[in-house]
């Protein structure tokens, strides 16, 4: 009997990386918010490895932070390392990446879940979602409770007729052994939504005790304390160290005698992969010149032996596994306690999406995470905070919220996705962004606080530190533009030590600091430093001056791409009217419907002939308006 | 409104009386004004026309003798303000006058640009839109016909090879980027990176050195006739004029005595210049000195250096030698039909490289050889005629130059040690301007190359 279990504002389907995420931000945002999932002992589990951040996505915790968002605070709880990647180049590539305590991780994130008062948290299996009209209304779940909504986010990961694969063996499983849904794919099916086929893996964990960590090399965590969140001020000292190691010739050899075995190498027919993540399989495939591989040793907590076996990822049968793992130095006595697996799972073909992550099938509906055909924690949060917030927004009749490229990695991510679509889980990279000496880690603050702020996502108290640094920030640039650094011995000899030219006039303490060679420590031993100033301010003063004639490049180019994009596209255009269109450009158009000019422009198969066509025909709808009353001159 | 100022030439490219370069926006006007010497074209009332001349602005040069139209918007075409430059007809006085505008910066119209700025202005009337979109798909879809079929395959070729070698570049920092902890690709040095960029800018610098001498063509080889007095200029010119009977124009220029006239010879398309100076002048290397008429002479491209064979060498046919050495030079031995007087050990020895030719103005005696040296210097290198039309040529060179200038920021970015992962923001840019070029702009491809070139893992 289906019986009627009570009216959200807003339903969550899944509390992974997206879901968490996308609850937080619709609650906070103030809705009423239910948040289903199948397993309330693995809320933002990590199936895969047990680290978060890195190049592009350490820089996407970071917005993620800006936007009030958890992932970052968590992690700076829990984590067991932390390294900042990229120190010997610019500042816009640098990234922090940290090793993650799993069971810990969980235990945070369902904390702050369950303490948020907007948020229902319960367990249950959803198999349909209940829609009048063209509308997203509820779901019902299996057992039968119907819960109504007047907006429902998917965040349902790899869980969609999720498909566990070893060696010849396979059977219906999400990731962990954790039960798959199946009924929620054939029902978005049946609503009208296409659905792709994504393949994933995963490496074997082993037994930390069998490991001889002797025959490895030690990779420790960085010594300065870091953080990716605004708010943490305590900072986790004692670091567990990762190890390093190698595949050799007799672990591809094992591989090559078996290669028929894996799942993914059997001749069937199977879900895309991904190219950045590739199984040990592949890489012997495709890069079979190189002699070795590398192999990380993870932990996956301070309280648990488990070991993820980074590099390794592979769905040969369990057997095979063993040898393979055996063959690598330092493990040579392992014992496998999960072994690796290949998960085929059903992912929505992004371009359904509108840049808020709605469908554009079904209002009320939307979908976030690994679902959409990414692949990586931090690429699943970015989309749950969105989600979450434009489901908020619109039940509360605000604005849309895009971000566009040139303001974070999330708006390269979700305009990627939503705009080309993808053929291949998707991952976040810096070559995707454009503008990335304008997405640095180290100002994500500046660029989205304010954002979160007006959303009502960031706590006043915060708001305040964080307008206080800002104040900061101009107020040290101006002392910089003020000073005159005269050509004092002292001064020579400070230039002679960083390697610099001798000052042959007076300078500005501002003009200086642009010479590369020369540091904001050096400007400071020159002028006196500023007691009052955080480091971070330091930091952002340094980057912001020494890069500032690349900063307004990167902004001139944002600003081009700008009137793109702001020709908006009326919703109800009707490109079957548009005759000069080509073919290709109308169905892409009609299938993409894009929002603006710009982001017509970036879809793939639209000509610029069209685009130019595209404009024309956007503008006569205005004329045609216009010339309801005399002719007048825009 | 539209911000930028666009410019084409409006008139089709040939032999017509006139031909008219358009420019339309808000810095029209200022724009034809920088190049315009006459009256002070921003101080007009509108709609009036205006007689003087378009000089390139670095050199002085008069380019050609023009009437100029002013059009204050918004009773205009485009309903922006517009300026319409009438020059000479036929091909080069228009071309230039378009290159010079280019210079100052206005951009190269799209194809019905004007048109669709005239639409989008509200100038064109409603029933019209779809004519206009019509026009804009054939002239895109025509110009780029055109544009596949002008680009030479070598130039694609090599374009496409510089960009592997740029991409290759982009690739192995992103992945230095993206992978900091993967051991198998060494950092990108900036020894590597200046390496790599030395190399394309090279190429590129070549590239735009062939595009010149394919600019020599269309504008005509810029040629001297140099000799000493009563050797035969005049009777050269007047035989090569005669011969050919192919004056495309005459255009009169500041000066009397400067006298410039087109010729064809075998298609070959030569500027005779300053044939006043030597016609009525004394010796040019006298008059000005061995290191100043090196200079003068070393405009042209190619120098017809006439000798007179009924007499023995002198110091003043020494000198011209001197004056020409490092030039494209055809000797000519003329007055054969009188008994020769010269060493001709010491002419070959002079000459060197240069084609010597016995000639004999007078009685039509060694035209056809000269005819034949000048086909042969100008066709039988890489230069070939028509390879490419003016519109997409000028695209292709701006973007060439647009390419080398962001490809000389990298390698300054280098010279002042930035980071490779900024200096890189460049060499992506000079990828992308080369993309433009050969019409590839699809920006998957660096995430392509980056997994097919690395085996990426963490």
């Amino acid at each position: 009997m289906v019986f009627n279990a009570g009216k959200y504002d807003v339903i969550v389907i899944g509390a992974g990386h997206a879901g968490v995420e996308a609850g937080l931000a619709a609650a906070r945002m103030g809705s009423k918010t239910l948040m289903l999932t199948l397993n309330l002992d693995l809320i933002a589990f990590m199936p895969c490895n047990p680290s978060l951040g890195g190049p592009a996505k350490g820089i996407v915790i970071r917005e993620i932070d800006a936007l009030g968002g958890a992932m970052g605070q968590v992690i700076d709880k829990t984590h067991i390392q932390m390294r900042m990647l990229n120190t010997g180049k610019g500042p816009a590539v640098q990234a922090l990446r940290a090793q993650a305590d799993k069971p810990l991780y969980i235990k945070e994130m369902k904390r702050i879940i369950e303490n948020e008062p907007n948020i229902t948290l319960k367990q249950g299996m959803v198999d349909e979602l209940i829609i009048e009209d063209g509308v997203c209304t509820g779901v019902l779940t299996e057992t039968k409770a119907a819960y109504y909504a007047d907006a429902v986010i998917v965040t349902t990961g790899t869980f969609m007729r999720g498909k566990v694969l070893m060696g010849d063996i396979e059977y219906e499983s999400g990731p962990n052994n954790q039960r798959v849904s199946i009924k929620l794919s054939e029902n978005l099916e049946d609503l009208g939504f296409e659905l792709t086929r994504f393949k994933t893996g995963t490496p074997p964990r082993v037994h930390s005790d069998t490991v001889d960590y002797s025959k490895t090399e030690i990779q420790p965590g960085d010594e300065k304390p870091q953080a990716f969140s605004f708010e943490t001020t305590e900072y986790i000292t004692d670091q567990v160290p990762c190890w390093l190691t190698y595949t050799n010739e007799f672990t591809h050899q094992v591989i090559n005698d078996n290669l028929t075995l894996s799942s993914m190498y059997s001749g069937m027919k199977r879900g895309t992969g991904p190219r950045y993540c590739p199984s040990i399989e592949d890489k012997i495939v495709r890069f079979h010149d190189k002699p070795r591989h590398q192999v990380f040793l993870e932990p996956e907590g301070r309280d648990t032996e488990e070991v993820y076996v980074q590099g390794l990822s592979t769905s040969l049968p369990e057997s095979i596994q063993h040898e393979l793992v055996r063959s690598v130095p330092g493990l040579e006595n392992a014992t496998i306690m999960r072994p690796g697996y290949a998960i085929e799972y059903d992912a929505v073909i992004p371009t359904q999406l509108w840049p808020t992550l709605e469908s554009k099938k079904i209002s009320g509906l939307f979908t976030a995470g690994q679902i959409n055909g990414t692949s990586g924690y931090e690429e699943a949060a970015a989309q749950g905070i969105m989600a979450g917030i434009n489901a908020a927004a619109k039940i509360q009749q605000k604005d849309a919220f895009i971000l566009d490229r040139s303001q974070a990695y999330i708006g390269v991510l979700i305009d990627d996705l939503v705009t080309k679509g993808t053929r291949e889980p998707y991952r976040l990279l810096t070559s995707r962004a454009e503008y990335r000496l304008l997405l640095r880690h180290d100002n994500a603050d500046l660029r989205l606080t304010d954002i979160g702020y007006e959303l009502g996502l960031i706590p006043e108290e915060r708001y305040e530190r964080f307008s206080y640094k800002k104040e900061q920030i101009e107020a040290e640039k101006d002392r910089l533009r003020k000073e005159t650094i005269k050509m004092t011995e002292d001064v020579q000899s400070i230039l002679d030590e960083a390697g610099s030219t001798r000052l042959k006039d007076a300078a500005k303490a501002y003009d200086l600091l642009k010479r590369p060679e020369v540091t904001y420590a050096h400007i400071e031993r020159m002028i006196g430093a500023n007691e009052e100033i955080m480091p971070e301010v330091k930091e952002q003063v340094e980057i912001q001056v020494k890069y500032e004639g690349y900063i307004k490049k990167a902004n001139s180019q944002v600003q081009r791409m700008l009137t793109l994009e702001h020709k908006k596209i009326p919703e109800n255009i009707d490109y079957d009217a548009i005759h000069s269109l080509s073919s290709e450009s109308r169905e892409r158009l009609k299938s993409v419907r894009p929002l603006s000019v710009g982001q017509a422009s970036r879809t793939a198969g639209v000509t610029p002939a069209d685009v130019s066509i595209l404009a024309v025909y956007i503008e006569q709808g205005k004329i045609a308006r216009v010339n309801e009353e005399p002719i007048s001159q825009e | 409104m539209e911000t930028d100022t666009i410019t084409a030439i409006s008139t089709a490219l040939g032999e017509g009386a006139i031909g008219i370069v358009r420019l339309s926006g808000p810095q029209a006007i200022q724009t034809a004004n920088r190049l315009f010497k006459g009256k002070d074209l921003e101080q007009v009332p509108s709609h009036t026309i205006h007689y003087g001349h378009i000089v390139d602005i670095e050199t002085n040069e008069i380019i050609d003798e023009v009437l100029v139209s002013i059009m204050h918007g918004p009773k205009t075409y485009t309903r922006d303000d517009v300026v319409e430059i009438n020059c000479h007809g036929g091909v080069v006085a228009v071309k230039r006058t378009l290159s010079a505008v280019l210079k100052e910066g206005a951009r190269l119209a799209e194809p019905g640009e004007f048109t669709k700025r005239a639409f989008l202005n509200g100038r064109v009337d409603l029933s019209q839109a779809e004519a206009v979109m019509d026009v804009i798909r054939s002239k895109t879809d025509e110009a780029m016909k055109v544009a596949q079929h002008q680009m030479d395959g070598r130039l694609s070729r090599l374009i496409q090879q510089l960009r592997q070698t740029l991409i290759e570049t982009v690739a192995h920092v992103e992945v230095n980027i993206d992978y900091p902890e993967y051991d198998d690709v060494e950092e990108m040095s900036e020894e590597m990176m200046r390496t790599k960029t030395k190399e394309v800018h090279q190429e590129i610098e070549h590239l735009l050195h062939v595009a010149n001498q394919g600019k020599i063509l269309r504008e005509g080889i810029r040629t001297g006739i140099i000799g000493r007095p009563n050797v035969g200029k005049s009777s050269l010119l007047n035989a090569i004029v005669q011969e050919t009977k192919a004056i495309v124009t005459d255009v009169p220029g500041t000066t009397r005595d400067v006298i410039e006239e087109y010729v064809q010879v075998r298609g070959v398309p030569l500027r005779l210049v300053d044939t006043a100076g030597i016609r009525e002048t004394e010796d040019i290397v006298e008059k000005i000195g061995v290191e100043r008429s090196r200079q003068v002479l070393g405009e042209s491209d190619l120098i017809l250096l006439v000798l007179n064979s009924n007499e023995p060498l002198t110091d003043e046919d020494r000198h011209l030698f001197e004056a020409v050495k490092d030039l494209r030079v055809i000797v000519l031995l003329n007055k054969t039909d009188l008994p020769s007087k010269m060493n001709m050990n010491e002419v070959k020895d002079l000459a060197g490289d240069f084609p010597v030719i016995p000639t004999s103005f007078i009685h039509d005696q060694g035209i056809e050889a000269l005819e034949d040296a000048i086909q042969e210097l100008f066709f039988a290198g890489e230069i070939s005629s028509g390879d490419m039309t003016y519109v997409s040529n000028v695209r292709h060179i701006r973007l060439l130059e647009e390419a080398k200038e962001s490809l000389e920021e990298a390698m300054q970015g280098l010279e002042l040690h930035m980071p490779i992962d900024i200096v890189q923001i460049d060499v992506t840019r000079t990828w992308e301007l080369l993309g433009e070029i050969i019409g590839d702009t699809a920006s998957d491809g660096l995430i392509n190359q980056l997994f097919s070139q690395f085996c990426l893992g963490k």
